[in-house]
């Protein structure tokens, strides 16, 4: 029953039966339906609403647009800022809304709306020789926006070796598959908000900065979330248009975003494009890793993709450059999608690395085995556990990795052809500033509450084990509360921080708790006793990164170039698990989300619409349950990997992290063909 | 145009007034407080609406709630056998065959209706036999297959599997 034990999730009973209650299942007296009415123009302003088709309807009770929607306040980003101006940045941003007693009296007045613009010329495509392209000081993270160490092109200019490829990544949607849903309601100057996201307080602290009011008189309320992924990292455009409508109306609405409106009205990960250049001696030593990287913003919001962070910490090298550029395109502000940075990024350097295996007719675990670093290669940092070398060992033994013959294309069995490959995996150890607070009753119970959101990760019950241990009390008499705003201060789901930073409050509250009920000789007050505990994030003086190898074997069908997936296997080292199974699972789950990115996952950008061509799950293909077989995760264990309150090191990226890179270097193993970029179709499998 | 209509649904009649544009799948989410039954796409693609009717599975988003009047449709909440889980929704949690549980009552419908298509001997991509004669052999592949019509995002396959698989070994 303690930390690391496979207990079942807590919730899981509600979840099979249908009893957990997601955002937009609460019941609410008498509620409007929100329909949002998104831009049909890439750039360029509203000149005329026209609402008299959608308000003939009587059961439509208001439509709101630039013109009549209440005014924001200046907190928030610029997404957020809906309808508080004509301008359109991007196709699908929300130009209109329109509320009505019934969702299908919404959604067709959402069509009756006429919307007219003056159009201006649309940037839409991602182009490197873009002369505007921005060189930003700082990418998403902290990370800086460009770094380097030594004299990368005088290393490449004398290196035995070199790789000089360019890798590319597409758009790519989270779509979890619950879309955004939000019921807003005010009483007064307060708000209650049932919102689907990943972070109640910091969700309360958006809305409050939206509204001009004080983040404790809005109450979030975020108990089950159908999974997030980044996706509703902030509260989306969608979610702010209902608070309005609940303003106007004074009644509670609810909105729930279509799966077509979830393309624009809430956030994609960033194309991006790669130029790898490795240089080495003819023995493998690295002598120059160079990392540019471009992806795009939207034109009213800055976010930088850290495509090049991984590059950071993996290899070393005397010579490190490492360039982040951006452009920015009347798309909607790409923002963090699992394993931000670092599934792209390291998609391009593990396939880089291969190539470079292969230059130097070197094996590619033993290309990497002989640039291991002893400290962080970008800044020297002393490393808080790594383990690289053991996933890539144990990895290689549970697979079979020696006897493996590396030439390309010449494993032929009927129609298909088979290879194997590897790629390493990497994610920061990320912990941020919680609160929670620790109760204890009179009658011998204990009740825990912290701001904590559990999306399928398992936080719930990780938590409450992590109460139970830390209380040293009977598991039947602790309660943990999670999904309110109300209990304090709280970081949000992401960036695989969310356990860890949550769990080190709940420790901290619980510890100080016991430490207070001995001082009162472990009796318990007839008023009870809580204590608030809090941590914060630890000081910069070491790297701390999870990491992790993948193996994988394919099948690539000669004729048609379709590649299976047959075998995935990944060993990480990420310390003690609050849960293992749980922890199992979500690493399992990145693993999928990994073959998905490589073989099926791309937003189609249309270079003269501005839009996403497709926009659906008919047409933006993830992984089936057909597509997943052969899928092994093992995790390591070793203690100086537990550098958190909480234990070990957050899990939730881990899994996707080189994947794609493991399978685009056995589709290469299989028929020499090199994908550079994804995901890995028929047609480039085809080289055409 | 409204009417009223009478849907039997988890064995009792419930009589409603809907506008004829509602579907299945909002009839039973904002008519009956029944939201066990997920929004995934609103479109057919995604299984997360996935419940029986007549026993067979089917997508409630593409069905108008007036056209189903007077069939039988069986949602997640109408599983348990009182106080007692299905069998597969135990075999969900000691699989771990979920994450965030969204697409989890889909899932469960869905294999319920896939283990009678397999039953009376229903063939799928992935089977030998075609003619559809015997009761089909569940593998992890047919399985796989057969299943396909429910996503997933958070990757819990291999749970949903091995749920599966455990149930339908008897
Ligand atoms: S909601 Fe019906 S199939 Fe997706
Ligand atoms: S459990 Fe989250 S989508 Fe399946």
């Amino acid at each position: 029953m303690s930390a690391g034990t496979g207990l079942s999730r807590l919730e899981g009973r509600d979840k099979v039966t249908g009893a957990a209650l997601y955002a937009y299942e609460y019941p609410v007296e008498d509620p409007l339906y929100v329909w949002p009415v998104g831009a049909t123009v890439a750039n360029g302003s509203v000149v005329e609403v026209d609402p008299a088709a959608a308000l003939a309807d009587p059961e439509v009770v208001a439509v709101l647009d630039h013109t009549n929607a209440p005014r924001l306040g200046q907190g928030g980003i610029a997404d957020q800022h809906v309808l508080q101006s004509p301008d359109v940045a991007y196709r699908g941003q929300i130009v209109a809304g329109v509320v009505a007693t019934t969702p299908e009296a919404a959604r067709e007045g959402a069509e009756q709306m006429l919307v007219r613009y003056v159009e201006r010329p649309a940037k839409v495509v991602l182009d490197p020789s873009d002369p505007s392209l921005e060189e930003p000081t700082a990418a998403f993270g902290g990370h800086p926006g460009s770094d380097a160490k030594g004299d990368v092109d005088a290393a490449l200019a004398a290196a035995d070796v070199v790789v000089d490829r360019v890798y590319t990544t597409p758009t790519e949607h989270h779509n979890p598959m619950e879309t955004v849903a939000t019921i807003a309601q005010w009483s007064g100057d307060r708000l209650l908000v049932y919102d689907s996201n990943q972070g109640p307080w910091t969700a309360a602290v958006a809305f409050g900065a939206l509204w001009d009011i004080p983040p404790e008189r809005v109450e979030v309320v975020t108990e089950h979330v159908g999974g997030g992924f980044g996706a509703k990292v902030r509260p989306t455009p969608g979610a702010v248009l209902a608070t309005m409508a609940a303003r106007v109306t004074g009644r509670p609405c609810k909105l729930m975003l279509t799966r077509q409106q979830m393309f624009t009205m809430s956030p994609g990960r960033s194309a991006t494009r790669s130029r790898i250049r490795l240089g080495a001696r003819h023995d493998g030593t690295l002598t120059a890793v160079d990392h540019d990287a471009l992806q795009y913003s939207s034109v009213i919001h800055e976010y930088v993709e850290h495509t090049g962070a991984a590059t950071r910490t993996m290899y070393a090298t005397d010579n490190l450059r490492i360039t982040h550029r951006l452009a920015r395109l009347n798309l909607p502000t790409p923002r963090v999608m699992r394993a931000p940075g670092h599934a792209p990024g390291m998609f391009a350097l593990e396939s880089a690395m291969d190539e470079l295996a292969y230059a130097l007719d070197l094996d590619p675990l033993a290309l990497r085995l002989a640039n291991e670093p002893a400290v962080e290669p970008a800044g020297g940092l002393p490393f808080a556990g790594r383990h690289l070398v053991e996933c890539l060992t144990v990895g290689a033994e549970r697979f079979g990795w020696a006897t493996r013959d590396p030439t390309p294309g010449m494993r032929r069995h009927g129609r298909w052809l088979f290879g194997t490959g590897l790629a390493a995996s990497t994610y920061p150890a990320l912990q941020r500033a919680a609160t929670a607070t620790a109760r204890a009753e009179p009658d011998g119970g204990f009740h825990v509450w912290v701001g904590a959101v559990d999306l399928g990760t398992g936080a719930r019950t990780a938590l409450w084990q992590l109460a139970v241990e830390a209380l040293d009390a009977p598991p039947s008499r602790v309660s943990i509360h999670i999904g309110h705003s109300s209990h304090g201060q709280a970081p949000l789901a992401g960036g695989s921080s969310g356990t860890a930073s949550w769990g080190g409050a709940v420790r901290a509250a619980c510890t100080a708790l016991r430490e207070r009920l001995a001082e009162h000789g472990g009796v318990v007050p007839a008023d009870g006793l809580a204590v608030t505990g809090s941590t914060e994030p630890p000081p910069p003086d070491r790297s701390r990164h999870s990491y992790g190898a993948h193996f994988c074997a394919v099948r690539v069908d000669a004729d048609t170039g379709q590649v299976r997936v047959d075998r995935l296997l990944g060993v990480f080292a990420h310390g003690r698990p609050l849960n293992a199974r749980t922890a199992h699972s979500q690493l399992l789950g990145g693993m999928v989300m990994g073959v998905s990115m490589a073989l099926h996952e791309q937003t189609v950008v249309d270079p003269r619409l501005g839009m996403f061509v497709n926009h659906d799950l008919a047409q933006y293909h993830v992984a089936t349950n057909a597509d997943i077989r052969g899928l092994e995760a093992h995790s390591l264990e070793r203690a100086d990997d537990d550098v958190t309150l909480a234990g070990g090191k957050g899990v939730g990226e881990l899994g996707i992290v080189g994947a794609a890179a493991a399978i685009a270097n056995a589709v290469h193993h299989a028929t020499g063909v090199r994908v550079r970029d994804l995901p890995i179709t028929l047609e480039r499998v085809r080289g055409q | 145009m409204s009417g009223d209509v009478v849907l039997r649904v988890n064995g009792e009649d419930r009589v409603l007034h809907l506008d004829n544009r509602v579907t299945l799948l909002d009839a039973l989410r904002e008519h009956l407080r029944l939201t066990g039954t997920k929004k995934g796409c609103d479109h057919g693609q995604c299984g997360a609406c996935t419940v029986l009717l007549d026993g067979e599975r089917a997508n409630s988003c593409l069905l108008l709630a007036v056209a189903v009047a007077g069939r039988a449709v069986t949602t997640v909440e109408g599983l348990a056998d009182g106080a007692e889980p299905h069998p597969l929704q135990r075999a969900f949690i000691a699989h771990d065959g979920f994450q965030c549980g969204y697409c989890t009552p889909g899932q469960i419908c869905s294999a319920i209706g896939m283990l009678a298509e397999a039953a009376a001997g229903l063939p799928s991509a992935v089977s030998a036999d075609l003619a559809g004669t015997a009761a089909v052999d569940l593998d992890d592949e047919e399985i796989r297959e057969r299943m396909s019509g429910n996503l997933c995002r958070c990757g819990a396959y291999a749970g949903i599997v091995a749920a599966i698989r455990e149930v339908a070994g008897g």
